[in-house]
């Protein structure tokens, strides 16, 4: 058996009073799609930043590849990762917001290989090179010298899926990619991401996109006030009996996909 | 004189000013009190009163300065406070998110700070550096205090010696306001030309 991903292991996340996760245990397979669905506020955002170390847990542990996120274990005592050891295992992560958060003062080009040249050290040319070929992937050469203010919702999205794959990361985390665009936007990102499962890409995308779930999906997590309430193939988790949360949920948060697959 | 002073003021102020903001927002208390302290001071005392400070207390610290150089010293200090704290709210104004994306694309800290906020936090407070600009070109008046021959200080010297003070005032108070138009105006291109702002 090769190691998780990500093994999420009892983790728990509390915000002064409120338990925002409660004891989340998951196993994130290599080179399969994980999909967290949940209401509003369940925490799913939290979960997928503490597997990015943007949030500290306040108990339990997650391992990237085995490795531990944020402190390391030696002679049965934990200390918190030093800075550069943080940033060695996070390297191993990319991760897409719902915002973008591209660079508003570089280009697309500039956003793509910044961490290349700023934290790879590569020489300009090379650089821009690499970046120059994750943008084409996303279907924006076209686009090099646009400014972020010059884009489309959709296309700033891509831009950022090709800035995080420019570092060659093994996991790629997507926190509802597509809640910022227009509908008609949705679909070139969804694509983008779909080829990336379609290599192989180890992915945990929170999202609303029940279609996206469903067909990429090899597992759906469900999420509800902060506890992990189940998770299975999209076939057993979408097939009817549903739980009656989920169902609660999709007729509530979610009328199209409900609809679809009644 | 008085655009070469002014100038070189404004570019060692920002530098300065930049430094300032790092100090601030290190965390280390001795370096956030000493950039409180500096910018009260530097922000507090009249500009006159702190050229003749330095212009008196340099030498009693056995130090010689020319008065090129102690103008250059009292001018891009107080301007580096009064720069340090429109880049405040320039810093403060940078979206969480572009500084996670850049820790999530292994940047440190300096380089972030480097790299990510400076570069925006200076594009939301260009306005008020060009503003600045404008203050230090009219405050290089005072600076023959200390010494040195500018635009002012000649235009004294030739009405003393002229008697004719009103046209050679006017005329030294029409060639700032010219200065000034074409600064305000360079700005206003500039501004323009800065690309990307942070979207709301
Ligand atoms: N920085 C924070 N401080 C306090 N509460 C927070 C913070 N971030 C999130 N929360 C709370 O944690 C809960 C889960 O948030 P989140 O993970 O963003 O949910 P989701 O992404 O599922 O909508 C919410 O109730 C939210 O109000
Ligand atoms: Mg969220």
């Amino acid at each position: 058996m090769t190691t998780p991903a990500i093994s999420v292991q009892n983790v728990s996340k509390r915000y002064g009073e409120t338990l925002v996760l409660r004891d989340i245990n998951l196993e994130i397979p290599r080179g399969e799609v994980t999909c967290l669905i949940g209401p509003s506020g369940s925490g799913k955002s939290t979960l997928l930043r503490c597997m990015a170390f943007l949030e500290e847990t306040t108990s339990g542990s997650i391992l990237i590849e085995g490795e531990p996120l944020g402190f390391i274990e030696k002679d049965g005592k934990r200390r918190a990762q030093s800075p550069s050891e943080l940033r060695a295992t996070r390297s191993k992560v990319g991760m897409v917001f719902q915002q973008f958060n591209l660079w508003p003062h570089m280009t697309a080009l500039g956003n793509v290989s910044a961490a290349l040249r700023r934290v790879r050290k590569m020489p300009r040319k090379e650089a821009e090179e690499r970046a120059m070929a994750q943008l084409t992937k996303v279907g924006l050469e076209d686009r090099a010298g646009h400014y972020p203010s010059q884009l489309s919702g959709g296309q700033q999205q891509r831009v950022a899926i090709a800035r995080a794959l420019a570092l060659d990361p093994t996991i790629m985390l997507f926190d509802e990619p597509t809640s910022a665009l227009d509908p008609e936007l949705t679909g070139e990102v969804l694509n983008v991401m779909r080829a990336l499962a379609d290599e192989g890409m180890t992915m945990v995308a929170v999202t609303h996109e029940i279609g996206f779930a469903a067909s990429v999906g090899n597992t759906v997590c469900f999420l509800d006030q902060g506890k992990l309430l189940f998770h299975d193939t999209p076939e057993k988790v979408f097939a009817a009996p549903r739980h009656p949360r989920l169902e609660q949920f999709l007729d509530t948060y979610l009328d199209r996909g409900a609809s679809m697959l009644k | 004189m008085t655009i070469f002073v002014s100038s070189i003021s404004i570019l060692l102020g920002l530098g300065f000013a930049i430094l300032l903001s790092a100090m601030r927002m290190s965390g280390n208390l001795v370096l956030i009190n000493f950039a409180r302290v500096f910018i009260s001071f530097f922000r507090g005392v009249p500009l006159l009163v702190q050229l003749l400070l330095i212009f008196n207390l340099l030498p009693a610290l056995g130090l010689s300065l020319s008065s090129l150089a102690t103008a250059l010293i009292g001018l891009s200090l107080c301007t580096a406070a009064y720069q340090a704290e429109n880049l405040r709210g320039g810093f403060e104004g940078v979206p969480p998110g572009l500084i996670e994306s850049a820790e999530m694309a292994g940047f440190s800290p300096t380089q972030t700070f480097l790299h990510i906020r400076t570069p925006i936090a200076l594009r939301m407070t260009f306005p008020a550096l060009v503003n600045e600009a404008i203050l230090i070109l009219k405050a290089s008046s005072l600076v023959s205090v200390v010494g040195l021959i500018e635009l002012t200080k000649m235009a004294q010297n030739l009405a003393a010696s002229t008697y004719m003070p009103l046209p050679i005032f006017a005329s030294a108070g029409l060639i700032y306001l010219a200065i000034n138009l074409v600064v305000a105006a360079i700005g206003r291109r500039a501004e323009v030309a800065l690309p990307g702002l942070p979207a709301k």
